[in-house]
């Protein structure tokens, strides 16, 4: 990898396969805070998907063949990142899956070593200028690919205590499963309700009037059971609220408010 | 320990349904995760003590043949017996004899979850013995002939009430206790009889020290110690994998155990045997057996699961899961719950059979987070996917949409058009309302929550169409 931390370092930018089609201001936001970050971001226009789904569901041939793929596209950027703890986290496992596959081992750990979470990314890797506004009492949760497999905790609350009008309100249990867990989330329906509104529970005892997250998956699932209950609280991915792109609806949210 | 009836899905249906487990549940979940944290926090080098542990294991576990000779030698020049039970029968039948030898008609047992898993108490049963449960959380479910929910609090499922209503019903003579330390009292008072009745004391055996030949139990209650000083036999139930080296191994599991198990500090009670009485004692067996029990570990430690066997059953790693906080124990179906018990069970009782255990897990990690000897559980729950996918165990259907999906992203253009579809679609159904209640083929979503629709079109194509500008 080229020094990357003095020049203008060259991202790929990881669209992951929910924020692509649902969350498209996720995307831009992540961009524009890389951009402000001091990174020439790119967007590479063959990519689809990291293999997360066959990677979770013990499929490894599907998955070896996504990591390849990966690889291809993205192993000549300064970086990869991504607004996803778990698809990065799915990337830092690529040297794992391919570990017996000497054509591919060493291409998989060179990505593995330069992907990175975006939130992590800028706090840990790049300095990035917040200058964002956002009246509201927010709390994070955690979830759980980025804090355990990434370490991502101190980063986001450290990017969102530089958010004027911001209030976070730590809530309960912030680092429990919410209940989506991919595809667990429709196949153990029941399971996954009484894990979500365990979540919701804590989310209203916290005071807070909004939901940040690092991660769609458990967004989405919190955000629709939200909805579904009655909720007002407001849910965005902290990407979007760092880049105060919040003028729009929040997650799940009708149009024009 | 026979499976228990129905479906990992009907049974975890079940307990979602049962208003007084999930009270029980509720009570229980935060004080074993709070404890857990503050005596960590309050150990300085937590963390390279399970490093240590860990290290510790896989050592012995890659000469294990090596130690369990070292160790049964040394408990047979103690004069013990050692016995090797390469299965669960096996073991059934060499504890059988013993007690047959003994001419037993009292048998009490002290907390063993390798008891559990042979199905022992079963076939004593039906030998004629009379069968005491000594921990308080055993005696409850042998009360309620359930099968425990947890491996250290195995009656954890059971609200104080039902413990009253079990109490009432099973102690003729004495009045309703209502407080746990009544209830406590009065399982106290049952109990202490039939300690001094006892021909044989069964116990576990946490750990197995090789070099001086010494079992070990850790217990909060004491009804361990009374099992097997006031017995005439004592006979010490435990997986091969059991052993470590020495006694100084042994303290660095001991700081390890309790506090990743209930958060104390150290159990209440902690009690080494070495042996049978010797010449002089004042008390102790006549008779001192440790029954080893393989019963697949030896194959599991060749595999792609070796780890597994690092577990020293503190716990920790179901106390900290949220789909065993959901459901509770017994909808695992067997002895082991839980985390482990996902990677465990397949292992044990068959992959076909065991499907839903490694796949009702989001992959959190927290399990693997908690660990005390650091067992990659999460790692481990997806590689025993991996496994089922390998035997062909994936439903049919999730099997076809997994290939035409991986198929379908490996053709970039053609994965850009079904976005670009789907996403016009969800929008179109969605509305102006930004969120879908319901919608077909999804039910399994929409059943729970709301699925929150596209804002617009997919963000490739709009960086496109923007000319790559934020």
């Amino acid at each position: 990898m080229a020094d990357a931390s003095a020049a203008r370092p060259r991202v790929g930018l990881l669209a992951t396969c929910l924020m692509n089609v649902f969350r498209p201001n996720i995307g831009f936001s992540a961009a524009e805070l890389l951009e402000r970050a001091g990174c020439r971001v790119e967007v590479p226009s063959e990519q689809t998907c990291c293999g997360q789904p066959a990677y979770s569901a013990g499929d490894d041939d599907t998955a070896r063949a996504m990591a390849k793929q990966v690889i291809t596209q993205f192993d000549e950027y300064d970086y990869l990142v991504s607004p996803s703890g778990s698809c990065v986290g799915t990337i830092r496992k690529y040297p794992q899956l391919l570990a017996d596959d000497p054509h591919w081992s060493g291409r998989a750990q060179a990505l593995a070593d330069k992907a990175f979470e975006l939130l992590s990314f800028l706090v840990d890797v790049r300095k990035v200028e917040i200058d964002a506004r956002y009246a509201g009492k927010a709390t994070y949760h955690d979830s759980c690919s980025g804090l355990r497999q990434l370490g991502v905790k101190r980063q986001p609350r450290e990017l969102l205590s530089r958010v004027e009008g911001l209030e976070l309100a730590e809530m309960d249990d912030a680092e429990v499963c919410c209940g989506f867990g991919g595809s667990f989330c429709v196949k153990y329906p029941q399971i996954s309700e009484k894990m979500v509104d365990d979540k919701l529970r804590s989310i209203a005892d916290s005071g807070a009037d909004t939901l940040l997250g690092g991660d769609l998956g458990c967004l989405m699932n919190m955000a629709g059971r939200l909805r579904r209950t009655g909720s007002k609280v407001r849910v965005w991915h902290t990407a979007e609220v760092l880049a105060g792109r919040t003028d729009g609806p929040a997650i799940g949210e009708e149009e024009s408010r | 320990m026979k499976a228990l009836p129905g479906t990992f899905d009907s049974r975890a249906a079940v307990a979602l349904a049962d208003p007084s487990l999930q009270k029980a549940l509720k009570n229980f979940k935060p004080l074993f995760v709070a404890k857990r944290a503050s005596a960590v926090a309050e150990l300085e080098g937590f963390e390279q003590l399970r490093e240590t542990a860990a290290a510790i294991k896989d050592a012995v576990l890659s000469e294990l043949d090596t130690w369990l000779e070292r160790y049964a030698a040394k408990v047979e020049s103690l004069g013990g017996h050692v016995h090797f039970a390469s299965d669960a029968a096996e073991a059934r039948e060499i504890i059988r004899e013993i007690c047959r030898k003994a001419n037993a008609k009292t048998i009490c047992k002290g907390k063993s979850m390798v008891s559990e898993e042979i199905g022992l108490n079963e076939v004593l049963e039906d030998d004629g013995y009379k069968v005491v449960e000594t921990d308080l959380g055993e005696y409850i479910i042998q009360l309620a002939k359930e099968p425990p929910s947890h491996i250290i609090a195995p009656a954890i499922h059971k609200t104080r009430e039902q413990v009253a209503d079990l109490f009432e019903q099973n102690h003729p003579g004495r009045p309703r206790e209502e407080t746990v330390a009544g209830l406590v009292n009065e399982a106290r008072h049952a109990l202490r009889e039939r300690f001094f009745q006892s021909d044989v004391g069964i116990t576990g055996g946490n750990f197995l020290i090789a070099e001086t030949g010494t079992s070990v139990i850790v217990t909060n209650e004491g009804n361990g110690d009374l099992t097997q000083t006031l017995s005439r036999v004592h006979v010490v139930t435990s997986g091969i994998e059991r052993v470590i080296p020495t006694l100084d191994d042994l303290s660095v599991f001991l700081r390890l155990l309790a506090r990743s198990a209930t958060g104390q500090d150290t159990e209440c009670y902690t009690t080494l045997s070495s042996g049978p009485k010797r010449p002089g004692d004042p008390d102790g067996p006549e008779e001192y057996h440790v029954v080893l029990v393989d019963n697949g570990r030896s194959k599991m430690l060749a595999g792609r699961f070796s780890q597994m066997l690092r577990c020293i059953r503190c716990g920790a790693c179901m106390n900290h899961c949220p789909v065993y906080g959901a459901v509770g124990g017994h909808a695992y179906g067997w002895v082991y719950p839980g985390p482990m018990g996902s990677i465990l069970t397949p292992l044990f009782n068959g992959l076909a059979e065991n499907y839903d255990l490694p796949n009702a897990c989001t992959l959190n990690g927290r399990c693997q987070s908690v660990c005390p000897v650091k067992i990659p559980l999460t790692d481990l729950i997806r590689t025993m996917r991996n496994e089922q996918v390998k035997a062909g165990l994936m439903p049919a259907s999730q099997r076809r949409m997994m290939s035409a999906w991986g198929w379908v992203a490996r053709q970039p253009g053609l994965y850009r058009a079904f976005e670009k579809l789907g996403s016009k679609m969800l929008r179109l159904r969605a509305g102006r309302s930004g969120s879908i209640a319901s919608l077909p083929g999804a039910g399994a979503w929409t059943r729970v929550r709301d699925l929150p629709a596209p804002s617009g079109p997919t963000f490739i194509d709009q960086w496109k169409s923007r000319g790559g500008q934020s």
